[in-house]
């Protein structure tokens, strides 16, 4: 490796200076403007981008709302409605982090199936993926953490029925919940930690994005048809396509978030979190927030106390061999017939699981519950893992190019960047 | 036919700069309105920061003056600041108005620094770096001017709380206040 100033191609002779130092330059232009990136996405590929604005602005509204904070069990409260009754602009920093949180969870879900639809989990992207279940129980907790602050109902009872999970583990377990909480229930050393950890973990989640990113640019995305591009015709530069393509996303996004924000603030929210947290009475009818409730409907659906908790914790750490359980070759699921009816399957037990979670243990919705949990596993377990063997596919295009432009993709018709039309097909 | 409309689209009317095209247009545009997006969400940012309401709603004092004696202080707190109320001899007021316009660093008269002879209500604060001045208990020294002294860096101020010697640029502010009453004053 050449030792000396990097061999930039910037002309502004200052930023020049700093790139031939840190090529952070080149490398964005490298990795954001003429990043070759499938020309086929749908509108499904916008969610990465959108997960990390949501990052952005969790971190950003976070950090101002800390600023008028306080974590205390007799001030929590009254801090959080001092925020939204005096401080300038308390209420919108408040109800767009409050709603930032369901946004983030919405986003990243539908990044979570459309990963599982096209594939993107299979090789040579496993760890790609690893990374990302990694992000997605970062999230969890941080979201959990978070929600203890306000120092409500919900937060203190939440609080206390989740560290009482670890109480499920036999000899240890009470030791556990003894050391989680710093004493004898949920309360103010609980919740100072709580508040250490829900700061820290964002800047954790965005390390592990950054990784996931890295990981991402170099495989490359995968795309709708789940083959690799063979060349130039197959590819577009990241910069404009995508950059235009993630702003329309974006665009509609918002426009998704301000109606939360603006028009339905407590829409995804429990009234009883509005009470101030009181140790000596449990709330009547006690719920996680809704993107924990399809979990939770697994915790509930299993009699047993310990086999409930380590098929909650099971339900998502199965991810993690998601890459191993599929043995098809196929990625995507649009040449996959039978595999995509199961998959359709597999996301409305996941929502029946979530409808259940929110409703009282009490039949019938114990028994949906069941059933729905055993189909989350079956899927994973016996209908991916034989599919691979037995499943006949749809045969494949030949390229991203044959299928998207048709026959134009032989005569260099369409959009083809400058060096695609120049050399058509010399990869193909 | 698309080759032909080219040149004629990138054509500037009549009246226009020689050279600019729709699509300069079209990106003033654009950065006009994400700078007035950027300034809309920066801003309540940069607002939450300043002081909230409940700040601004504790932002006046009153005081009982009633058992200040003449040649006594009392200090009080204001918006999280020390406020010297004084009960002035009727010799500390001669002495403050005896006092020639060219001596004073910041020159302002007694007349026009007070509301009433004998009180003078000034910020306690030393206008060069932020302590609080000695002066407001009878053993404390009080510089030689007899008013203040600030013992962080040695600023003397007289009994019209003028600075007179040291590095303080101006004399100690007087806040805005008033005689609610005889006995009652209310800053801010």
């Amino acid at each position: 490796m050449a030792i000396g100033l990097h061999d930039s191609e910037v002309k502004n002779p200052v930023l020049r200076w700093v790139d031939q130092r840190l090529p952070v330059i080149t490398m964005l232009q490298k990795e954001y403007g003429t990043f070759p990136t499938p020309r086929n996405f749908n509108y499904f590929w916008n969610f990465g981008a959108l997960a990390v604005i949501t990052l952005v602005i969790m971190i950003l509204t976070g950090v101002f709302l800390s600023m008028n904070y306080t974590a205390h069990t007799t001030l929590a409260f009254e801090s959080v409605e001092r925020i939204m009754r005096d401080v300038n602009y308390g209420w919108l920093m408040r109800y767009v982090h409050m709603n930032g949180a369901s946004m983030f969870f919405i986003v990243v879900f539908i990044h979570i199936y459309r990963g599982m639809y096209y594939g993107s989990y299979k090789a040579p992207r496993e760890l790609l993926w690893m990374l990302g279940v990694v992000i997605f129980l970062l999230m969890m907790a941080t979201a959990f953490l978070g929600y203890v602050l306000p120092w409500g109902q919900m937060s203190f009872w939440g609080a206390t029925v989740i560290t009482n999970l670890f109480s499920a583990f036999p000899l240890i377990g009470p030791e556990i919940v003894t050391w989680l909480w710093g004493g004898f229930s949920v309360d103010n050393p609980t919740l100072n930690r709580f508040f250490s950890l829900h700061y820290l973990l964002p800047f954790v989640i965005t390390g592990v994005v950054f990784l996931h990113v890295a990981a991402l640019h170099v495989t490359g995305s995968n795309n709708p048809l789940g083959i690799e591009p063979k060349g130039p015709q197959d590819t577009l530069p990241f910069h404009p396509y995508y950059t235009i393509k993630d702003s329309v996303g974006m665009v509609a996004y918002f426009a998704l978030f301000a109606l939360l924000v603006f028009f339905m603030p407590n829409y995804l929210g429990h009234p009883d979190n509005y009470i101030p947290a009181n140790p000596l009475v449990t709330p009547a009818h006690i719920v996680p927030e809704w993107y924990f409730l399809p979990f939770y409907a697994i915790l509930r659906a299993v009699p047993d106390k310990l086999g409930g908790v380590l098929l909650m914790f099971g339900s998502i750490l199965i991810w993690f061999a998601l890459p191993w359980l599929d043995t098809s070759k196929v990625r995507s699921m649009r040449f996959r017939p039978i595999a995509r009816i199961f998959f359709f399957l597999w996301v409305i037990s996941f929502f029946v699981l979530m409808y259940v979670g929110g409703k009282p243990a009490e039949q019938p919705y114990v028994i949906i519950a069941q059933v729905a949990t055993a189909y989350y596993f079956l899927w994973f377990l016996v209908i991916l893992p034989l599919l691979g063997k037995y499943e006949r596919t749809l045969p494949l295009p030949e390229s991203i190019a044959a299928a998207v432009l048709g026959p134009r993709a032989s005569t260099g018709g369409g959009p083809l960047p400058g060096a695609a039309t120049a050399k058509p097909m010399e990869k193909a | 036919m698309a080759d032909s409309m080219a040149p004629q689209m990138a054509q500037a009317a009549p009246g226009d700069v020689p050279g600019t095209t729709k699509r300069d247009f079209l990106m003033l545009t654009t950065a006009a309105f994400a700078a007035v997006g950027v300034g809309g969400i920066v801003w309540p940012f940069v607002s939450s920061m300043a002081p909230a309401r409940d700040v601004l709603a504790l932002a006046s004092t009153e005081v009982d003056i009633s058992p200040i004696a003449a040649g006594q202080s009392v200090t009080v707190m204001w918006r999280g600041k020390p406020v010297f109320v004084r009960n002035r001899t009727e010799e500390e007021v001669r002495e403050a108005r005896s006092v020639p316009m060219s001596e004073l660093k910041d020159p302002a008269t007694d007349e026009s620094r007070v509301k009433r002879d004998n009180w003078l209500v000034v910020v306690g604060v030393c206008t060069h770096l932020g302590c609080v001045p000695l002066g407001q208990k009878p053993t404390d020294a009080k510089g030689d001017y007899n008013g203040w002294f600030c013992p962080c860096h040695g600023s003397h101020y007289d009994t019209s709380a003028r600075i007179r010697r040291g590095p303080a640029p101006s004399n100690l502010l007087v806040p805005d206040y008033a005689f609610t009453s005889d006995t009652m004053i209310r800053i801010g």
